[in-house]
């Protein structure tokens, strides 16, 4: 008995489950996860077609000014083909506010965590600007930095800050005492204790911190881009809409929403692989 | 017999606790000496300070009052030298089987080829080989204690300090660790400081049973335990030493309701 309970664990997880079945649900979660949108498609066609002069275009419409937007050869106007431009320049926005964020954050986060005269020092005050919304920066970002592109690279910053911050003291804060206790009897003490503990044992909830903050950062680039940048795609929706042009706004809208996802499922690709030991996290 | 130099040495050790305002004697003047080689068990009820004397040895808590000496020297913080094996395992859960048992060694500073022929000699010690690589929650709680274990010997350590390690296994896997333990102790003339509530598990492990009791916290006796090993749960002898301990760990509760 006490063998197989012994071996169960590993064996179990090492054990293949049959490939048919799972071959089959994986599609048929495909099928369930496409239906809503497909309904949601069908709607939107049968309420905006065929009325010239609406403002809203059918999703057909949508679906070619989405591939002009990407290819051209369709319209030929100044938006044909400039997709990857603008795509280019949002994700350049979106990385580099990102990068900087968790550059600042990580070890900010690490000492707040760990070091308490740093704690007293920051933490009332970070706790009193953490609810200001980005939006509500914007004005103050634009007259700082100016119109263009560094005000769209210091909000995208701010809203990608403050979940890898939060997240990083939390995790920091949260490590089992236990932990600490069982490196220094095995001779691990002190800085050491920081690179070899802490750090490890809080990288799973600084990995939600890089998911959220890196979520919010393509959250708010569209605000970003509100301060007068020529290209990125919150730019081309915003100037778009000034056109009238509604079916370049909700081509800019998928393609954010698509390229957000892809960047999402990334960063949760790299996180089973840092995070295979945890048993939360698989 | 002449008595060999003590490893181990508490000399009317208090710990007092703060507690709503009040000073609670968590342990009170608690002597004792334990010689290199021994399997001494620490057994008493819920508040009796047999885990507070546990965590002064490691070094995890210091004596208000008294002093905590091994090989006569004052005890000043964890050291490797003294290894903690914990109810709870403490092991590191980024890290496998393998690395687990590295730690120590990696931590001071071992060249590498040296850590890796101990991590192998102990992998092989507790019987883990096939689990090497496997994470922490990939095991079961037995396993996780091999690795606990073994995460302390492949550090050196001379006392090995074990905190109700296997309270929270099942009677079987309990039981086969108990053996597994003996035989390592009797492999490698270790020191084991053992803290137990189990009476049949304090008679069936140690040379000697240390016996406390609560409100404060105090040792109680000693019994020397020399029945021959492998010692027989139900043989009648070991039925008789269960009756004595049974009764000096009564006869507080006794004292205490009176």
């Amino acid at each position: 008995m006490s063998a197989s309970t012994d071996i169960t664990p590993l064996a179990a997880a090492s054990a293949p489950a049959g490939a048919p079945a799972a071959k089959g649900r994986r599609l048929r979660e495909l099928v369930i996860a496409l239906a809503f949108p497909v309904v949601v498609l069908g709607a939107w066609h049968l309420a905006t077609y065929g009325r010239k002069y609406s403002l809203v275009p059918p999703p057909s419409e949508v679906a070619k000014e989405l591939y002009d937007l990407a290819f051209g050869g369709i319209y030929d106007d100044a938006y044909s083909g400039t997709l990857y431009v603008h795509l280019i320049a949002s994700m350049s926005r979106v990385y580099g506010g990102f990068a900087l964020a968790f550059a600042v954050a990580l070890p900010l986060g690490l000492m707040i965590g760990r070091i308490p005269i740093i704690r007293k020092l920051l933490d009332p005050t970070l706790q009193v600007l953490r609810p200001i919304p980005v939006t509500a920066w914007l004005p103050l970002a634009m007259i700082l930095f100016g119109l263009g592109p560094r005000s769209a690279f210091f909000l995208v910053c701010l809203g990608a800050f403050y979940p890898i911050l939060i997240n990083t003291i939390f995790g920091v804060r949260s490590v089992d005492p236990r932990l600490f206790e069982a490196a220094s009897m095995l001779g691990c003490e002190g800085t050491a204790q920081f690179f070899r503990v802490v750090l490890p044992a809080a990288l799973p909830a600084i990995f939600t911190g890089v998911r959220l903050g890196l979520g919010f950062a393509w959250v708010v680039i569209v605000v970003g881009e509100m301060t007068g940048v020529q290209t990125g795609l919150g730019a081309i929706i915003m100037e778009a809409r000034q056109l009238s042009r509604t079916e370049i706004v909700i081509s800019g809208m998928i393609v954010i929403g698509i390229a957000g996802f892809i960047s999402d499922r990334l960063v949760v690709l790299l996180g089973k692989w840092l995070l295979r030991w945890s048993p939360t996290h698989v | 017999m002449s008595k060999p130099t003590p490893i181990l040495e508490l000399k009317s050790v208090t710990k007092q606790f703060e507690f709503g305002g009040e000073r609670i004697d968590a342990l009170r003047d608690a002597n004792l000496s334990v010689a290199k080689g021994e399997f001494v068990c620490l057994i008493g009820a819920s508040g009796c300070g047999k885990s507070t004397l546990l965590r002064i040895v490691a070094g995890f808590e210091e004596a208000t009052r008294g002093d905590a000496l091994m090989w006569g020297m004052p005890i000043n913080g964890p050291a490797p030298n003294r290894g903690m094996v914990f109810q709870d395992y403490g092991l590191f859960p980024w890290l496998s089987v393998r690395k687990n048992i590295g730690f120590g060694p990696t931590s001071r500073g071992r060249p590498a080829k040296e850590v890796k022929d101990t991590v192998e000699r102990f992998v092989s010690l507790v019987g883990l080989q096939r689990f090497a690589d496997a994470y922490p929650h990939q095991l079961s709680g037995g396993m996780k204690q091999r690795v606990a274990i073994a995460r302390v010997l492949a550090n050196d350590a001379e006392i090995v300090l074990m905190d109700e390690p296997f309270g929270a296994l099942d009677a079987m896997t309990r039981e086969r660790l108990q053996d597994e333990l003996l035989e390592i102790w009797q492999r490698t003339g270790l020191t084991v400081l053992f803290v137990t509530h189990s009476i049949e598990e304090a008679i069936f492990l140690a040379n000697r049973v240390v016996v406390m009791s609560p409100g404060p916290g105090r040792i109680d006796s000693e019994l020397k335990i020399e029945l021959p090993r492998p010692r027989d749960v139900s043989a009648q002898d070991f039925n008789e030493i269960r009756r004595d301990l049974g009764l000096r760990l009564h006869s507080h509760h006794a004292r205490k309701a009176a």
